[in-house]
């Protein structure tokens, strides 16, 4: 088939898809037909940009590939009638060109120049958002499965382990294990039969770059896998994804059928005698499946429950053989590695933290989306020269990492270097990844029970510590948050805290705590004002705070009243207005409708 | 091949393979558990068993830690004793606390550890876990608000019954034991979860309000069921059974059926013969033993006198032992004088 002159790629992710991305695809399907255009359209997975979704690039034959953002019905219809019809650019909605592709454009931002990407360093990420992730020439185009038949060809396991070890490559799950030892345990062990399983239980709230590598670039997932069952002599690979991931289920599946196809996967691969094939396994979305002993259980169809270490994966695992599990991120870096050599990825990073490492920029922040940065830069390059800082102008209060395992990093730490040993330093974790901006509005007692019901509604309910524990911690924390909170509270929080960190089985409890203790040690003074003065700072918590109008500035303009859904406000028009406090229910409408700041909420 | 390690200061032998916990027990060294059970395969799940060994970061579970070479265990620190002190005031705080009332009074762990930690008061409060729903079968009372989830009914089912009637359903603060779909129980009632829950979430039906462990005394027997003869111990409070047990170290394990754990009501019916009958007159009159055995031997010969040995046959019982029946059919056989000998359990 003959290249298409000009080229429209929609970004087609589980984000892109649900800010519209599959009704732009159509349209623009649609209206280039309308209007008899050359128009070859194509999808691809998510580039991280979460912030200007829907992306869409146009690449002109010949010329620069150019990323449009935020792209609206209108958009499309504007963007096809000039840059796909005459090649002339709509720059209002451009984000940025990529030069690689051909001639540049004239006020257009180079994308690696972009702020959001010039300090990123893209390893585990490079095809996500490049290519087509349902075609296996497109990732064999990108230097796919050259490291699979590198490893294969030199026919040495060790061979592998060595280069990843040598590598310093750490597990991307959370734990920071490094993987080569891992896998050096587990090519030891003495077996029959060995597993192979790729963590992809991704569960951590705001993190999402499993689901996106699984989503833009499955292959790299399937040869991460095989050099990895080559390396400890595995002939069986168990993808473990969350059932809520469906397009990366699908993906995963086309992919796998493609690499067997092309004899990646199947008896004998690349006809060595290497037999390696691999199952999907969908979970049913618990959180505790994360934890490597609870996600066996749950392969082998039992109740997915933690059981005490040791023994080891690496030498009882799934079925009893021995067994080890990556992370989707880790494994992802893999293939990379081989190619590029343990040297290219040892240079990015610090000492002890080697690579990169892919974040989910969240929370209150300007550009949010999924970053690669290379370990060792600080949080304040990462919140402000990529994230673009605070939105609305407020001030940065804190950022939680690690999720509900990690703890929040403060203003003074904002120049800590991130990786494994200085961001555990600062008393937080770098964990699988998530990383959620707080800024002054946000309450931190509040912050702290958010995780907490998040981690007492997902403990498995097995161990004493975890399953009482983290609801009394969470109870302690809801009462203080509804002004009940006591003289005592606060010691009781940090025993109880310390006590479930030490007594509780897997790590699902054992840094469950975290969130209360670090927010605790950082904002004691706040958790203080909730009980003390029963007052909250942040103005957040419902029951602690009050709405009334500043007589002086009131314009009796009436919005407050208008949008007040429980008619708790009173006042003529032009004459200051009046809130009944006793049939306030506090939803805050008023406070958002006042043009003259004349609502006051402490 | 033994392993040489201290405990508590106290140099110790231990099997390869074994736990702390069980080379804790072969010294008579104590270490509080709510979810190990010798029988059953280790859980962890409890934490009170929660050790410290020198070199590891933090307090490990003596239940499955293996013994390693040179170990040096401290199982009473303050570290350990604090976090114990935790996990029941925790578990007491999501539990009725009416021991007044609970058919385990006196006989139950978690009042045992509340009594030696000396818990009245507890830190911790907050909303406590209530099931009211009530399953319909006559044999086993799931009082299950008063579960601390444990696992041993669950492990008992599927390890030693073989039967996986029970599992965990739900996640977190809401985990719960139930049948699948948490339908009524509709197992064998074996009762082995009954005999190893250590508190009252779990007890027989027909023993409710029948005395607890004050005044109870326990009477060693053989049940008559069937000929495994397991060992029973009949709790009896003044003349009435109160409930059934069995001890780990018989022949049967400690393991019983729902015939030896709940059917023993026929002992108190007033049906129950307790001497033979002789049908005199077409009306069944009381007989000594010795006087029906007569009768019956008389009435043998002459059977046999009259129309040979083979008209007479011998059926057996699956209730009588081994020896019983060999005894019968050699009765049968060299007595009588024919093979006609069979046995109910034949099929």
């Amino acid at each position: 088939m003959e290249k298409a002159k000009t080229e429209i790629i929609v970004g087609m992710g589980t984000c892109g898809i649900t800010a519209g991305a599959s009704e732009i695809y159509a349209h623009a399907a649609d209206y280039a037909r309308a209007k008899g255009l050359d128009v070859k359209l194509s999808s691809t997975s998510c580039i991280g940009m979460c912030h200007s979704e829907v992306l869409v690039d146009v690449v002109v034959d010949g010329f620069a590939r150019v990323t449009y953002g935020n792209v609206t019905i209108a958009a499309i219809e504007e963007i096809i009638d000039s840059h796909a019809a005459i090649n002339v650019p709509v720059i209002k909605y451009t984000i940025a060109q990529m030069p690689s592709y051909g001639k540049v454009y004239d006020d257009i931002p180079v994308f690696e120049q972009l702020p959001y990407m010039n300090k990123q360093e893209r390893v585990v990420l490079s095809n996500c958002g490049f290519i087509d992730p349902l075609s296996i020439d497109d990732y064999i185009s990108h230097g796919g499965y050259e490291a699979v038949k590198k490893v294969i060809g030199a026919g040495d396991p060790k061979a592998a382990i060595e280069i990843i070890k040598a590598s310093g490559l750490r597990g991307r799950g959370g734990a920071g294990f490094p993987t080569g030892l891992k896998w050096e345990f587990c090519n030891k062990a003495q077996s029959d039969i060995k597993y192979i399983i790729c963590n992809a239980d991704e569960g951590d709230p705001g993190a999402f770059m499993d689901r996106s590598v699984l989503e833009g670039d499955p292959h790299a997932i399937i040869e991460g896998m095989l050099i990895a069952g080559f390396s400890i002599g595995a002939s069986y690979g168990y993808v473990y994804c969350r059932a809520e991931y469906p397009l990366a289920i699908s993906n995963l599946k086309v992919a796998i059928a493609a690499a067997h196809e092309r004899g990646f996967l199947g008896d004998s691969v690349l006809n060595s005698g290497f037999k390696f094939n691999i199952k999907i396994k969908e979970g049913a979305g618990a959180f505790v499946c994360g934890e490597e002993t609870a996600l066996i259980a749950s392969i082998e169809g039992l109740r997915g429950m933690p059981r005490a270490k040791p023994p080891f994966p690496a030498n009882k695992g799934l079925w009893g053989k021995p067994t080890v599990i990556n992370n989707v991120e880790t494994l992802a870096n893999v293939p990379r590695i081989i190619v590029r050599g343990a040297d290219w990825f040892s240079s990015f990073g610090t000492e002890k933290s080697k690579g990169t490492k892919v974040f989910a920029l969240a929370g209150k922040i300007n550009r949010g989306g999924l970053i690669e940065i290379p370990m060792g830069i600080t949080l304040r390059e990462i919140i402000y020269d990529i994230g673009g800082g605070i939105p609305n102008g407020k001030a940065f209060k804190a950022v939680q990492t690690g999720g509900p395992s990690g703890g929040c990093l403060t203003t003074a730490m904002l120049d800590t270097p991130v990786d494994y040993e200085s961001i555990a330093k600062a008393g937080s974790i770098v964990g699988s990844g998530g990383m959620i901006v707080l800024d002054e509005d946000n309450c931190m007692v509040n912050i702290a029970k958010f995780f907490l019901e998040f981690t007492q509604s997902e403990s498995c309910g097995k161990c004493t510590p975890c399953r009482i524990g983290t609801k009394r911690l969470y109870e302690i924390l809801d009462r203080i948050t509804n002004g009940k909170g006591r003289k005592g509270d606060l010691e009781l929080l940090e025993e109880l805290s310390e006590d479930i960190r030490a007594a509780s089985l897997c790590g699902l409890g054992q840094t469950a705590p975290n969130p209360v203790l670090s927010t605790l040690r950082n904002f004691r003074e706040e958790y203080a004002a909730h009980i003390d003065e029963k007052r909250c700072p942040a103005a957040v918590c419902k029951p602690l705070i009050t709405f009334t109008i500043i007589e002086k500035t009131c314009t009796g303009c009436m919005a407050c009243a208008r949008s007040c859904p429980v008619n708790a406000i009173t006042g003529e028009k032009k004459k200051p207005h009046f809130i009944t406090p006793e049939l306030c229910i506090k939803c805050g409408s008023c406070f958002d409708a006042c043009k003259f700041k004349s609502v006051l909420k402490k | 091949m033994s392993i040489k390690l201290t405990i508590d200061g106290k140099e110790v032998e231990a099997d390869l393979g074994a736990t702390i916990l069980q080379t804790a027990r072969k010294y008579g060294i104590y270490i509080p558990t709510l979810c190990d059970n010798p029988a059953l395969e280790p859980y962890g799940g409890c934490r009170l068993c929660l050790v410290e060994v020198e070199g590891m970061p933090k307090p490990t579970t003596s239940c499955t830690t293996p013994v390693t070479e040179g170990m040096k265990v401290k199982t009473a620190t303050p570290t350990v004793e604090r976090l114990r002190k935790t996990v029941i005031e925790l578990l007491l705080s999501d539990h009725p606390n009416d021991c007044m009332i609970c058919e385990r009074a006196g006989d139950c762990k978690l009042q045992e550890f509340a009594y030696f930690y000396g818990l009245r008061a507890n830190r911790f409060y907050g909303k406590r876990r209530q099931y009211t729903k009530q399953d319909g079968n006559p044999f086993i009372e799931r009082n299950m608000d008063k579960c601390i989830l444990c696992g041993q009914c669950v492990r008992v089912c599927n390890e030693v019954q073989g039967v996986g009637a029970i599992d965990i359903a739900y996640r977190g603060f809401d985990a719960k034991v139930c049948p699948s779909f948490e339908r009524d129980l509709n197992c064998e009632f074996c009762g082995q979860c009954v005999s190893v829950c250590p508190t009252g979430a779990l007890s027989g039906r027909i023993w409710e309000k029948k005395g607890r462990a004050l005044n109870v005394k326990e009477v060693e027997t053989t049940c008559s069921y069937c000929g495994c003869g397991c060992q029973l111990n009949l709790h009896v409070r003044g003349n009435e059974i109160a409930r059934v047990s069995s001890k780990p170290d018989t022949h049967n394990e400690g393991w019983l059926c729902v015939k030896g754990r709940f059917g023993y009501e026929f002992i108190t019916s007033p049906d129950r013969l307790k001497t033979p009958l002789i049908k005199k007159d077409g009306k069944f009159t009381e007989a000594t033993w010795d006087e029906a055995i007569a009768y019956i031997a008389a009435r043998f010969k002459k059977i046999v006198e009259d129309h040979g040995p083979d008209s007479l046959a011998g059926l057996s019982s699956a209730r009588c032992t081994n020896e019983e029946n060999f005894l019968f059919q050699k009765f049968m056989r060299a007595v009588i004088g024919t093979n006609n000998v069979d046995h109910c359990a034949r099929l």
